[in-house]
């Protein structure tokens, strides 16, 4: 489609209907909320940022600039594929390797007139503190959980009880094939990502040893060919999943290997899918999930109707079904609360084995840790004087090294906050 | 936009009465927490090494610099750290423990460097101090004087100031005043 000849229509006429929600009580609006002028202004000058350009970020930044935000941010670190094209509704074959904050930022901001788009194209993780506190609202389209816990840990280490400008709702929005979820937190107030971390349980690591002596599905030949073969044969080529001749690589070593053990369903797709992680993504579940947290951006910008309280889950798979509940606050939240959070473990475990532990548990998902307690020092992983003094703790057993119920504090360089945790002995 | 801010405020109304009925048991300290994490996230070069008198104790520490150029170049320098439980509101106490001649740094140790006092910043961190730590070796600052003797003799006459930077290294005297042996 060529933008340039779609017709626009009448930019006044537009907004007719939002004006209308926004200046007139309705029987669902606040007792104390005052529809008008201040209203409409709130809505055109609240500073939004959208957290991700893709599938639901193309969605977001289209439905935010439609309900009538003057001034929005987006960021995002990826260039377009051609594969985005079939529903990354924003970008055309033209575009193909531009960034898509850019692409995404100027196609809305051509098509709705009075509408300003910053784009910034790099890692959520490049920006701190004073760039995340100039906005009202933050909204998420991401695909994964590790970005959606920094900005999760980030937003709650800015809250300060001092300052109100300083509580940043987030929105946050996800979707695997025909599932999806919406939420809404309000950092230290409301139940956070990390409250319900164990909800997104890790994608189930095959055992090595599995990949590399016997292996039983199709996935474990092409891990082999993924991650043995590849070590072994072409060391000195780092792999590049977006390489055609490496996939095709891989995909023939896991076809033979899968021959030699008589296991069907290698298929090119398939190699594709597992190398590069590959979540199914469907336009439509986009779609919905991308109304949903675009619509609560709008009532919490404007107070015009009550917002969500706080998790609403959509699953399109059978039929459809949605449910809408209120995700508790766990006191023991190792991010948003202030008590450690109770972790079963082992006395028998040894260091070293807990801290490789910690990287699998749905609960942590760390992988570099740093711990001690509050007299030890358990593990520091820099400077080499105390990694070499605290290396030998790691084949000690937790029963030696601690007390039941101690509680340990973690740091991990790959978040911006630490983790409490209280190790129960079982 | 919502009445999100008077909800914190009840919140914290309610945990305040909370903390004040239940005691608390022996919790790493947000100090702690926050050195460990300093500590790993440090880029020491090979000038910079640190040590632990005791290694569980990372709240105290002592920060080599040996500099591989400028004036102080050859020679061992000695800091002890010291953070206390307010850190990072309060900067970490740095004191260098040997004497010597240093426009910055007076006789009895004290390091005169701005993010440690004036400009200390809860989000500076344990490799900022470092970093200037470093930078003091490098580039001696004779507009912001602790040993004000010093300060002079590198304004007006920066040979003769590092004659006194080689003597005083050297454990010689400058000004009447004995220096220790601080060359490798």
């Amino acid at each position: 489609m060529d933008t340039s000849t779609v017709v626009v229509p009448d930019q006044q006429g537009r907004w007719k209907h939002l004006y209308k929600a926004l200046t007139k009580p309705g029987p669902f609006s606040d007792e104390d909320w005052v529809p008008g002028a201040e209203t409409v202004n709130a809505l055109e000058s609240s500073k939004i940022l959208v957290i991700g350009a893709g599938g639901l970020g193309c969605e977001i930044l289209k439905n935010l600039a439609l309900s009538g935000f003057k001034d929005i941010h987006v960021i995002d670190m990826d260039t377009i594929d051609i594969s985005n094209l079939n529903r990354q509704f924003l970008f055309r074959q033209t575009d193909i390797g531009k960034p898509k904050a850019e692409v995404a930022a100027a196609f809305v901001q051509k098509r709705v007139k009075g509408v300003n788009i910053t784009p910034y194209v790099g890692k959520i993780q490049d920006k701190d503190e004073d760039y995340y506190m100039q906005f009202k609202i933050i909204i998420c389209g991401l695909d994964s959980i590790e970005a959606r816990r920094w900005i999760n840990s980030t937003l709650i280490g800015m809250v300060d009880p001092e300052d109100p400008e300083s509580l940043k709702p987030l929105v946050d929005g996800g979707t695997e094939g025909f599932k999806g979820q919406a939420r809404v937190i309000l950092p230290t107030l409301s139940s956070c990502i990390e409250c319900q971390l164990d909800m997104h349980a890790p994608r189930p690591a095959v055992p090595l040893c599995t990949i590399a002596t016997i292996p039983r599905q199709p996935q474990h030949c092409i891990e082999w060919a993924h991650q043995i073969a590849w070590q072994e044969k072409r060391k000195d080529d780092p792999f590049d999943s977006d390489d055609m001749e490496h996939i095709s690589w891989v995909y023939n070593a896991a076809l033979e290997r899968a021959q030699q053990f008589h296991i069907h369903g290698v298929t090119f797709q398939m190699t594709q899918g597992v190398v590069k992680n590959i979540i199914p993504a469907i336009a439509s579940t986009n779609a919905v999930i991308a109304a949903s947290t675009t619509s609560e951006v709008l009532k919490i910008a404007t107070s015009c109707n009550p917002y969500l309280e706080n998790y609403m889950m959509y699953a399109g798979e059978e039929g459809v079904y949605t449910y809408t509940f209120e995700a508790e606050k766990k006191p023991d939240c190792p991010v948003c609360g202030n008590l450690a959070r109770k972790m079963d473990v082992d006395p028998n475990m040894t260091l070293g084995e807990f801290i490789e532990s910690l990287g699998e548990r749905a609960e942590s998902q760390l992988k570099k840790p740093s711990m001690r307690t509050e007299e030890r020092t358990l593990y520091q992983r820099f400077p080499p004087q105390l990694e070499e003094h605290t290396r030998p703790n790691l084949q000690l057993k937790l029963g030696e090294l601690l007390e039941n119920g101690q509680e340990i504090a973690v740091s991990d360089s790959a978040y911006t906050i630490d983790f409490r945790f209280r190790l129960i002995f079982k | 936009m919502l009445k999100i801010w008077s909800m914190k405020q009840q919140q914290q109304q309610a945990e305040n009465a909370e903390s004040a009925a239940g005691k608390k048991k022996k919790k790493v300290t947000a100090a702690q927490l926050r050195v460990q994490r300093d500590l790993q996230e440090l880029t020491l070069g090979s000038t910079m090494k640190m040590s632990f008198p005791n290694p569980d104790d990372i709240l105290n520490f002592t920060l080599t610099i040996e500099p591989d150029e400028g004036m102080y170049k050859g020679g061992i320098f000695n800091f002890s750290f010291s953070v206390n439980q307010n850190f990072p509101h309060d900067p970490p106490k740095v004191k260098c423990t040997q004497k010597i001649y240093h426009p910055n740094i007076d006789l009895e140790g004290n390091v005169c460097l701005n993010i440690l006092r004036e400009d200390w910043k809860p989000v500076l961190n344990l490799n900022a101090v470092i970093v200037g730590m470093q930078f003091l070796f490098l580039e001696p600052n004779a507009s912001d004087p602790l040993n004000k003797e010093a300060a002079d003799d590198l304004r007006t006459n920066r040979d003769a100031f590092k004659r006194n930077v080689r003597s005083s290294m050297a454990g010689g005297s400058v000004r009447g005043n004995a220096f220790e042996r601080v060359l490798k």
